[in-house]
């Protein structure tokens, strides 16, 4: 009797996919656990390192296992402010980044699902014309139009601002474009069905669209606040106050090369607590972001 | 009383391709009217132009006797059933169907009874908390009609419905939407390219070819009476014989009318025997095919260099390389001219 009960469990992931064998899966475990510990270990031993002493650092070999300082390092860094940045305090620091970041995200998400919506969805004279221009900008990186930009800054007096940091980042053609692709592939008919239910160009933006990009909008802000936090360049021209550095800034402010007065284990705590708003936004949005990557909703 | 006029109706695209080319039809109270026709002659332009989805180049759309071209599509009060649902995908089935009501600012408490109650009668009742892409093609095609008729609007619009659906189901939803319409009572436009469904389903039968209507009529009067040879060859499956009357014998030619270019029968019409029994008032056709379906077989023939299809009932002993003597009663004959319209 084949009842239904009875068949395999329709889920392959227990199951050894056809023309794999026992030795191809243990070679790709040893492949797979060789990387994990590649990529891994200097962030363990940065860890290993924020909780010993000053001394112990710099004197090797440094231990392979957590010493007793961490509660003492980390609330130094956080709350004591740290002397080579002017005493200002890796919290200061983490609400910079994670404005920033957060700006930039949301920010770029705004812009470009508006300015896809009104390309995908209007008629208006110039339409391809805009789209080019948007398209081009993706060619126009900040680092090619920096001067410009920082002259900008420095004239609209933004220059140690929150603003200063965001905008500049924000205009994105490769988020337009991203949600562009989307759109044109809702179905024609649906925009229909819409006009005839008596939604107009807003309800069908809110009740419509909104919902059905949400997994992109997901995947979307999980990349672009991995990329605001990791900016480099923008953010050290633009800040000059210690207070208003974001914390990737600050890190390498920290480090000095011609004295030897570097406080490392203070360095080893910034950086732990620079990794981890990254590490927590990829790990609480993971679902999402897969399924925004490979899945449409239609 | 929603009556649908439609007075020279043209539509022609910015590239200049005149896809409508002054059409008129009258629409009266809670008839469902068919337009068919082959792709690309303008029925779904005329539809899409009724919804109020496609602007009016010339010409008015009058519904209950007032014109709408103005009009954007949720004033008018019109509903359309889709080809492919376009069912918000996101959406419950219940929320499918209460979108329109909502945007309308219907009542809260309204919105539930009438939705519950559509859901009832299109036996959708458990399915109201499911979304789109767990249904059926069949449920999804009956979501779509109840989001039609939750509006209770005075106008239904279908657009090809049901070809997305199987032969089978398409049949079954085919009578369904015909009772439903016949119970609402409510005035409908129906858009298909399969004759078929365009012969069962009409009040009115639209027949159009290339921006224009063909003919206009009840189905059957259609079928009898084909106004041109376009209609005798795209109404009835198999189609109509047409054979140039330069290829008929003269004792068919006499009983034609003055300009007459093609001699036009059905192939039920068409009675046949053995060659031997050739006569005066008879075509000679040479069989080269045979399709038997069950309750009817086709033979496929040929007579000089036209084909032709004739009906026997049931199994036929007939096959192909026989010889046939056809003979057509005069009463049963259409007549065309050299343009293809109607003699007589």
């Amino acid at each position: 009797m084949a009842e239904p009960s009875m068949l395999p469990p329709a889920s392959g992931h227990d199951k050894l996919m056809i023309g794999q064998s026992a030795a191809g899966i243990y070679l790709a475990h040893a492949v797979l656990i060789l990387g994990v510990v590649i990529v891994a270990f200097p962030i363990y031993y940065t860890f290993v390192a924020s909780t010993h002493t000053l001394q112990t650092i710099l004197r090797p070999p440094l231990p392979l296992v957590p010493g007793s300082e961490a509660v003492a390092n980390y609330s130094e860094a956080l709350f004591g402010g740290i002397g080579r940045i002017g005493g200002v305090g890796v919290g200061t620091l983490l609400f910079n980044s994670t404005v920033t970041a957060l700006g930039i995200a949301l920010g770029k998400i705004v812009i470009s699902i508006l300015s896809a919506y009104a390309i995908v969805f209007y008629r208006f004279p110039l339409r391809m014309t805009f789209f080019w221009l948007i398209f081009i900008t993706l060619m126009l990186p900040v680092e090619v139009r920096i001067l410009p930009t920082y002259k900008v800054m420095v004239d609209l007096g933004l220059i140690d601002t929150y603003a200063g940091l965001i905008v500049p980042l924000i205009a994105s053609a490769t988020a337009t474009l991203l949600f562009r692709q989307f759109f044109l592939t809702i179905p024609g008919e649906l925009v229909e069905a819409a006009r005839v239910d008596g939604a107009g160009p807003w309800k069908f933006f809110k009740d419509i669209l909104l919902p059905l990009s949400r997994t992109n909008i997901a995947a979307l802000f999980v990349i672009l606040f991995i990329y605001g936090w990791t900016q480099y360049l923008w953010p050290l021209l633009v800040t000059n106050r210690n207070d208003m550095n974001t914390i990737v800034i600050a890190l390498r402010k920290m480090i000095s090369f011609a004295d030897a007065d570097t406080e490392w284990h203070l360095v080893m705590v910034t950086a732990i607590l620079a990794i981890l708003p990254p590490i927590l936004v990829v790990v609480l949005m993971q679902r999402w972001f897969v399924r925004g990557l490979i899945e449409t909703e239609k | 009383m929603a009556t649908v006029d439609l007075k020279d109706v043209r539509k022609t695209y910015p590239s200049g391709v005149e896809a409508v080319k002054g059409v008129s039809i009258a629409i009266h109270d809670k008839a469902l009217c068919v337009l068919v026709g082959p792709s690309g002659c303008g029925k779904s332009t005329l539809l899409r132009m009724i919804a109020g989805l496609e602007a009016i180049t010339d010409g008015a759309i009058a519904i209950e006797g007032k014109v709408v071209n103005a009009i954007g599509p949720a004033e008018r009060d019109i509903a359309m059933v889709f080809q492919n649902y376009a069912l918000y995908p996101h959406m419950s089935v219940y929320d499918n169907m209460a979108y329109g009501l909502r945007n309308r600012g219907t009542p809260r408490d309204e919105i539930d009874r009438r939705v519950r109650a559509t859901a009832k009668t299109l036996e959708l009742d458990h399915l109201l908390k499911r979304q789109p892409r767990e249904l059926s093609g069949g449920q999804r095609q009956r979501v779509a009609m109840g989001r039609a008729i939750v509006r209770n609007p005075k106008v239904f619009l279908f657009d090809e419905p049901l070809s997305n659906l199987d032969a089978k189901l398409r049949g079954q939803m085919r009578v369904e939407i015909k009772n439903l319409q016949r119970a609402l009572g409510v005035t409908s436009v129906y858009v298909t390219h399969d004759q078929l469904e365009a012969m069962t389903l009409a009040d009115v039968l639209v027949v159009m070819n290339a921006g224009v209507v063909e003919q206009i009529g009840a189905p059957l009067d259609v079928y009898e009476r084909p106004e041109t040879t376009f209609v005798a060859s795209f109404i009835g499956a198999p189609p109509m014989n047409l054979l140039p009357v330069a290829a008929l014998p003269s004792s068919i030619t006499s009983a034609a009318p003055a300009g007459a270019a093609t001699l036009g029968f059905r192939p039920e019409d068409g009675t046949f025997s053995d060659h031997s029994e050739q006569s005066q008032l008879s075509l000679a056709a040479e069989v080269e095919g045979v399709e038997p379906v069950g309750a009817e077989s086709f033979l496929y023939c040929r007579h000089a260099d036209n084909r032709l299809i004739l009906r026997a009932s049931g199994r036929t002993t007939v096959e192909p390389g026989a010889r046939l003597a056809v003979t057509i009663a005069p009463e049963k004959m259409h007549w065309f001219d050299g343009e293809g319209k109607r003699l007589s």
